[in-house]
């Protein structure tokens, strides 16, 4: 058994008097590229922020590369790296400056790649922070990341603003490092179609707590839509957990989540995308009839409320 | 460009709901069919592949260890994935060539009875759902 690269344990954050993050129980294996979805305020900044060590948990724990993370282990804190929107540029650098500045606060800092990457990106070592357009500033800053060689990278909404082309080039840098390096990522989006093609592992998050946590590949596996007319409406089979209903004037459409092979005969079942059961899940709470629906362990159930 | 042009140039579609991965095999297996893939080619390096289309280098692996398994591609060790020798007999074996045939006889029949495209790709998605649940 593998040393998950993230692991948590009941981990909770409360700011105030509201609660951030609550029974998060999670662990993402090493060499994944980990999507963490959810709607805006969910969690999904104050997560990564603790498992880059820059922020304590109020209670659980947390263990990141196999090491308890409480954001005082400098060898740790080596091991990650950690990007959010605030790019962390100083403005009036030129790009070689900014690399310089990195080499000297890096110890496994690898200024080829860094120039390599660069290059690759037709940006030049002389062009000041100021005078780079906004995507090009998400590449060098990203650049910056890489070049600290961290074995896992964990990024809040690195493509967010920007142009197509921009997030392109970025996501596609991020692959080749992950190629490359056999890095893990955990990344924060808002762009469901990144997440079929850049990542294989997926967290949903909402309402401060994580909802789903599973291969993407099982993902698709694990759930169904089912549908029957609403004149009829059969009984639903066990070992199913209904995660959204969809009731139109003839029928009913549940997308469900299976704990269990199942041995139907009496609804019509279709194959959901992903981007249907990751919507499924996002609604999950939006209205109050469902807001308590605990779905990290799902229960068989037979009816639906 | 000065690098060496790859032998097939893949596109992601990611809102079609097929698995990239799949999306990956299914390219090479058409490519293959139509010619333009021969026995001997040089799939991409995976490292190549990501820096041609957004996509996860694992699901890349995934698609080629697919395609090995297909027995349409060969991992050489140290040199990359390469198209089998004479993967045509693998695909267009007599059996396909007679299930097309049938195929398009249905096709016929459900356009004369008024099917569009969409219907007969739903109909035909619902009994192969229906007949997975058999097997399962």
């Amino acid at each position: 058994m593998t040393t998950p690269v993230i692991e948590t344990t009941d981990l909770a954050k409360r700011f105030g008097r509201k609660w951030a993050l609550r029974d998060c129980t999670l662990s993402i294996p090493p060499g994944k590229v980990a999507a963490l979805v959810g709607p805006n305020g969910a969690g999904k900044s104050t997560f990564l922020r603790i498992a880059a060590g820059l922020s304590r948990p109020t209670s659980g724990t947390i263990k990141v590369l196999g090491e308890v993370q409480d954001g005082t282990d400098a060898s740790l804190l080596q091991r990650v790296g950690y990007l959010d929107q605030e790019r962390p540029l100083y403005r009036g650098f030129r790009v070689d400056e900014m690399f310089r500045f990195g080499e000297g606060t890096n110890p496994t800092w690898n200024m080829a790649t860094a120039h390599a990457y660069v290059d690759q990106l037709g940006i030049s070592l002389r062009d000041r922070v100021n005078n780079l357009s906004g995507g090009q500033q998400a590449q060098v800053a990203l650049t910056i990341c890489l070049a600290k060689q961290p074995e896992l990278l964990i990024l809040d909404e690195p493509a967010a603003e920007l142009d197509p082309v921009a997030r392109e080039d970025l996501l596609r840098l991020l692959m080749r490092e992950v190629a490359e390096r056999e890095t893990t990522v955990i990344l924060s989006t808002h762009a469901l179609g990144d997440v079929g093609s850049i990542c294989d592992y997926l967290v949903i998050m909402s309402h401060s707590k994580v909802v789903l946590h599973d291969d993407l590949e099982f993902v698709v596996e694990s759930h169904r839509l089912l549908s029957a007319s609403s004149s009829s409406t059969p009984a639903l089979p066990e070992g199913v957990t209904v995660i959204d209903t969809r009731i139109g004037s003839r029928d009913v459409t549940h997308l469900v989540r299976l704990t269990l092979p199942l041995v139907e005969e009496t609804w019509d079942i279709t194959e959901p995308t992903l981007d249907e059961i990751i919507m499924a899940y996002l609604r999950l709470g939006t209205d109050s009839a469902s807001s308590q629906t605990h779905v990290s362990a799902p229960s068989p159930r037979g009816g639906i409320s | 460009m000065s690098e060496k042009q790859p032998s097939i140039l893949f596109r992601l579609n990611p809102r079609i709901g097929i698995a990239p991965y799949r999306q990956l095999v299914d390219q090479v297996r058409q490519a293959v069919e139509l010619g333009r893939l021969r026995g001997g080619d040089q799939l991409p390096s995976v490292r190549d592949v990501v820096t041609q289309v957004t996509i996860n280098p694992n699901t890349v692996h995934r698609a080629y260890r697919e395609l090995e398994h297909l027995g349409l591609a060969e991992g050489r060790l140290g040199l990359g994935t390469f198209i089998t020798e004479n993967p045509g007999a693998l695909t267009a074996d007599t059996g396909n060539a007679e299930l097309s045939r049938q195929l398009q006889l249905w096709a016929q029949r459900a356009r004369a009875a008024g099917l569009d495209e969409d219907d007969m790709l739903e109909l035909l998605r619902r009994i192969l759902n229906r007949e997975e649940r058999v097997l399962s």
